[in-house]
Formats: structure tokens, sequence, C-alpha cells
């Protein structure tokens, strides 16, 4: 007859720690709601204060008692790590909520198949809708992923391919030009095209703006996807016989699709609800467009700042209506990304 | 067989040299690799080219003096002009120094719990909120900020003014708390959060697994590991994803312009309801701007390129070294 030993996790919370947490936590939040009533502070800041400094207090004190200064000061630390995690998600939280709250009165069945070139901002909200700047936008995006994704994916190569003599400077470039701010991106092409060559807003001059913009999305992801391809695709491509460029295009690229689907897909998320630089140079139509080299065009974020300062409750309806659709396809496009690049670590 | 001659084939010439497919895909990768040099020489070249005139005439004081005026007669031509900007570069420098103030505990604590604290679901969805709030644009930061956020912190404002308002940097006369530098660095903290947490982040994930085993060994509790471990070692990680953080929000336009009350005098109290930034002056001022104006702004553009360049350079610098101290 033999025992089996039943397997020990000395680490595991016992009932009766988990009951105390309960009991710290209860507490803090009972001390607060007192604490707040006697004294003349006020407001839901106040509540969170009280309850963050009475758990922090209580926690280290149960820890000093039962295992000493060090595991007290740990109780602290933890708490205010928490903290910062709950401030980090906080906004998120109100802003994803405020978004849909207020977004939600303001869409319509017309809103995806009507502009705004019989309709003023502070029109009801049936009225008008966004197909000017949703077909804007998609133009925008178009033209920026044209010129874009090659330039992108060639640096990309540059760095992990070719591994030039320039390869160390360029990739500091490419770091600092992620870093240039859009309405600096904006004011170039004014400088530089706008200007001097077509002298008239046009898709085309802002989607320039925007390639500027997402070259170096583009460009670090790939980079990254490019350098988790194992070397031995290379070096049996080579052993076969086949050229670099062979190599590359037949070999390496393919097996860093998805990858590059998600540094392209970054990228799209990166510029479409970008403003600065559509400000200064699309000109903000409210009719649709459709050629993108001539004439002013919409977008969805120059749709929202326009809603937005026009200033009338039913403008600013339309903004946060505006900014709901931004979002969701902001979030989609994230969640594509996310799932592509998933897949491509569970192959 | 018979015994006749085997074709001995002629042996093959060995070379190193790159077929002519592999010289023009080189050359293409190239020059593809060096369009981001060509982008960032192009932008200052072109800036420096529309700013020249303005810089010239103004010299120095294009950085040292406030006033922004320009004065034209009935058939547009410039009659007095005078353009400065450092009521602006204080206020770009004041607002994101508050939100870098503000967002850095924050960060570096939110990393941390990601990294040594919350189990795995809970970091999944975490990191995975925290890249999402990364991308979200910055019109969406701005509104929210405007009408959500902005009354919240007036009230925090006040507290601090009612309690700290002894300290210069914190004193409030007139008593004017709206669209003030501090509303704008609050904004700012929440749009660079994102970006030092995941920066920390993957500097935190890199300390060494053995060490803090050690550490954990000889008995530490996760604090003691952390000091003792983790931020020795990602310290300077820290300090240059704080710095990626500052040329971010001192690049940003379209968010502070909507919270921040531009005012053409210097203005170094960070809770008066008055204050710059160069970005959102070049959308403040492009709609009714004259020629020479625009080129002003052209001029503004290439100080505010070359601000976040250096700091973005610096913040580079920094992050690249860290793998290489603390061990």
């Amino acid at each position: 007859m033999s025992t089996l030993a039943t397997p020990q996790k000395p680490w595991a919370k016992r009932p009766i720690d988990r009951a105390r947490e309960l009991a710290i936590v209860l507490f803090a939040g009972f001390f607060s709601f007192a604490f707040v009533a006697v004294t003349e502070m006020k407001g839901k800041l106040a509540y969170a204060l009280i309850f963050f400094i009475a758990y922090a207090l209580l926690s280290a004190t149960f820890a000093f008692i039962s295992r000493g200064a060090p595991a007290a000061k740990d109780a602290v630390v933890s708490t205010f790590v928490s903290l910062g995690a709950v401030l980090t998600v906080l906004p998120m939280l109100s802003i994803l909520f405020t978004v849909i709250k207020n977004g939600l009165p303001g869409l319509h069945l017309g809103l995806l198949n009507h502009d705004m070139s019989m309709a003023t901002p502070t029109d009801p909200i049936a009225t008008g809708g966004i197909l000017h700047a949703v077909t804007g936008t998609l133009t925008l995006v178009a033209l920026a992923l044209i010129m874009s994704v090659p330039i992108g994916i060639l640096t990309a190569l540059y760095l992990t391919e070719v591994k030039g003599k320039f390869a160390g400077p360029i990739r500091f470039l490419v770091q600092a030009m992620s870093g240039v701010p859009s309405i600096v991106a904006g004011l170039f092409i004014l400088s530089a095209v706008l200007y001097p060559i077509t002298k008239g807003y046009s898709a085309l001059m802002g989607s320039l703006a925007l390639t500027i913009l997402m070259i170096p999305t583009i460009a670090r992801t790939s980079e990254e996807v490019l350098l988790l391809i194992p070397n031995d695709l290379r070096e049996a491509g080579t052993a076969l016989g086949g050229t670099q460029w062979r190599t590359v295009a037949m070999i390496v690229l393919p097996a860093a699709r998805s990858g590059l689907m998600t540094a392209v897909i970054l990228g799209v998320a990166r510029i479409a609800g970008e403003t600065a630089p559509i400000l200064l140079l699309t000109g903000g139509g409210d009719k649709v467009n459709p050629n993108p080299f001539n004439g002013s065009v919409g977008s969805i974020p120059y749709y929202i700042w326009k809603s937005f300062n026009a200033g009338s409750p039913e403008a600013i309806t339309r903004a946060w209506a505006g900014l709901l659709v931004l979002m969701v396809l902001v979030f989609i496009l994230f969640i594509a990304a996310r799932s592509l690049s998933s897949r491509k670590i569970s192959k | 067989m018979t015994t006749s001659a085997v074709q001995i084939p002629e042996p093959r010439e060995i070379t190193t040299e790159p077929r002519l497919s592999d010289k023009v895909f080189r050359g293409v990768v190239t020059t593809g690799g060096l369009s981001s040099l060509v982008v960032l020489g192009l932008i200052a070249l072109f800036l420096a080219y529309r700013g020249f005139e303005v810089i010239k005439q103004e010299g120095l004081g294009f950085i040292t003096h406030a006033e922004w005026s320009i004065t034209l007669d009935e058939s547009a031509n410039v009659v007095d002009s005078k353009f400065g900007l450092s009521a602006m570069l204080v206020g770009t420098i004041l607002c994101s120094i508050v939100a870098v103030i503000i967002a850095v505990p924050i960060s570096v604590f939110s990393a941390l719990f990601l990294n040594f604290y919350a189990p795995a679901w809970m970091k999944r969805i975490l990191v995975a909120i925290v890249d999402m709030m990364a991308a979200f644009p910055s019109i969406l930061f701005g509104i929210w900020g405007f009408l959500v956020l902005m009354p919240s912190v007036e009230y925090w404002a006040k507290l601090i003014n009612k309690y700290l308002g002894w300290i210069p940097l914190f004193e409030v006369k007139p008593y004017f708390f709206t669209r003030s530098p501090f509303v704008a660095g609050v904004v700012l903290a929440i749009m660079i959060i994102p970006i030092i947490t995941s920066v920390s982040r993957e500097v935190f994930a890199q300390a060494p697994l053995d060490r803090i085993q050690a550490a954990f060994a000889l008995g530490a509790t996760r604090w003691a590991m952390i000091k003792a471990v983790v931020i020795p070692y990602g310290r300077s990680g820290v300090v240059g994803g704080a710095m990626l953080g500052l040329g971010r929000a001192m690049g940003e336009t379209v968010a502070v312009y909507t919270v921040l009350n531009i005012v053409f005098q210097v203005n170094w109290h960070v809770l008066l309801g008055a204050g710059g930034n160069v970005a959102s002056l070049i959308i403040l001022k492009f709609g009714e701007a004259s020629a020479y104006e625009i080129k002003a702004l052209m001029a503004a553009g290439l100080v505010l390129f070359f601000l976040t360049l250096s700091v973005n350079a610096i913040a580079n610098f920094i992050v690249k070294r860290t793998g290489k101290s603390g061990r």
C-alpha cells in the first residue's frame, strides 16, 4: 500500500489570506467614506486618494506584524504599483465610455451615404453624413500606402538583408524620423510641393505628408519581423544556388508575409487619425471628391475638427460621432494587426 | 563502354562578384534605405529656405522675443512685422515637462506591474490596451481632454493653488485657471504614458533572470528584488523612454491646441490660463496668414523640427546604451 504525496503549494493564497485581503479592502473603503463624510474633503478624487492611502497603510501594518519591516515596505510599493496600472488604464476606459456614450446619438441611417455639401455642422443630426470624410480618408490612406509601403520595406530590407555600411546611421535616422512632429511634415510638403508646384489643395498633398509619418512605423516594424526570420532559410536559399535577390523575393519576404502585413496595418493605424498635416494640406471639402490629384478633399479628422469648432450642440454631437467612427476604425485595424502577428508566432 | 575520351567539363569560374540581378537589387534597396536621410535633409533644407528671410530679419530675436504681430497696408505689403517665439518655446517646454513629470512615475509603476505583479492573462490584456492607446489619434485625446478631463483638472489646479500657492511656480494672478499649461500637460501626460510604459516594460523585461532568481533565493521581497536588480538595470532605459515621450509631447499639435489658451507673453506660472506652444501657433496662425507670415511659420516649424530632433536623438542614444550598462 502506497500513499501518494499530495502536492503542496506553500506560495498559494490560503483562504485566510483571501479573507484578510477582502477585509482590508472593505475597511479601506469604509474608512474613505467615513473620512470624506467627516472632513471637508469631497469628490471622487478624495474617495480614491483616501482609499489608496488607507489600503497601503492597512496592508503594510498586517505585513509588518506577520513578517517585519521589509514586507511592510513591499506591501506599500505593491499598492503604488497597482495604482500606476489603474491610472494607465483609467483614461482609456474613460475615453471609450465617453466616445460611445456621446457618439451613439450622432449615428443615423444616412450617415455613411450622404456628404455635408447640403448641410452645415449646426443642422439637425439627421441631415448630411460623413460619406465625403470616409472616402477622403480612404483615398488619403490608399495613396500614402502606395508610397510608403515600398520605401518602408526597402529600408527594412537594407537594414536586415543588405546590411550595408550605412546601416547604423540609417537605423538612427529612421528612429529620428519617427519623432518628426506631424505638423512639421505638413509644413514641409506645404513649402516643398504645394506652394512651388501644385498651388492647390488635394488628397495627394495630404498623403505625401502622411507618407513621411508612416515610413518609420513600417520600416521599424518590418525590420523586427525580418530579424525573426531564421537565417537557415537564407542559407538554404543561397545553397540551392539562388542569388540574393531571389532568396529575398521568394523565400524571406513570403515567410515574413503576415508580419509585414502587421507592419503595414500599424502604419495605417498611425496615420488614419492624423489631423495637423491634413488641416494644412487638404482643404477639407464637404463634397465627395473623386479626383485625388486636384481639389479639396474631406477626411474624418478634418470633419471632426470642423464640427468641434462649430460649437453648437448638434455640431459637437457630429464630432463625437466622427470620433466614434474613427475609433472603431483604429480598433478594427489594431485587432487585425494583433491577430496576424499572433498567428506568426504560433506557426 | 568505349575508352573514348571522357568529356571533362570546363571548370566554372569561381567569383564572389555578385550577378547583375543582385547588383540591381542592392542598388534599389540602398536607394530605398537612404530615403529617410533624403527626407530629413529635405525637411531641414526647405523649411530653412522658406524661413530664411524671417530669421535673417529677426536675428536672434526670433528665439528671444515674445511678440508676434504683422501689419499690412491695403495692397498687402508688409509695413511692420515682429516675430518672436520665446513665449511659445517657454510654453512648449513647460507643458511637456509637466507631462513628463506626471507620466514617468505612473508609467514606471505600471511597467513594473506588467512585468512583475500582473498574472499572465491580465498582462496580455493590459499590454494590448497600452499598445492601442499609443495608436489613438491625437484629436481624440484633444476633444476628450477639453470636454471631459478639463473640469476635473481645473479643480485639481485650484487645490494645488490653494495649498501650494506660496511657491512662485503655482501662483495664479489674475485668478484664471481655464486652459492652462497644466491642463495641456495632463492631456499630454495621458498621451505619452503608453509610450513610456512600453519602452520601460521592454527594458525591465531584459533584466537578467538569473539575478532576479538569485535575489529571490536570498530571501528578497519583490520590492527588494526590483530595487536591487531591475531598477539599476533599467534606469537609463527609463530615462530614454521619458525623453522619447518628451519629444512626442513637444511636437504634439491638435491635442494641445484644443486645450491651451495661447497668449503671446512669457508665462512660467503652470496653473495660470495662459500658455504657448510652437506647434499650436502654426495651426492658430495658418488660417489667415499672409505670405510673409507663412514664412515666419515655416521658420517656427524649423525651430520645432530641430528641437524634437535633438531630444529624440539623445533619447535613442540613451535607450540604445541600456543593454550594455548595468552588468
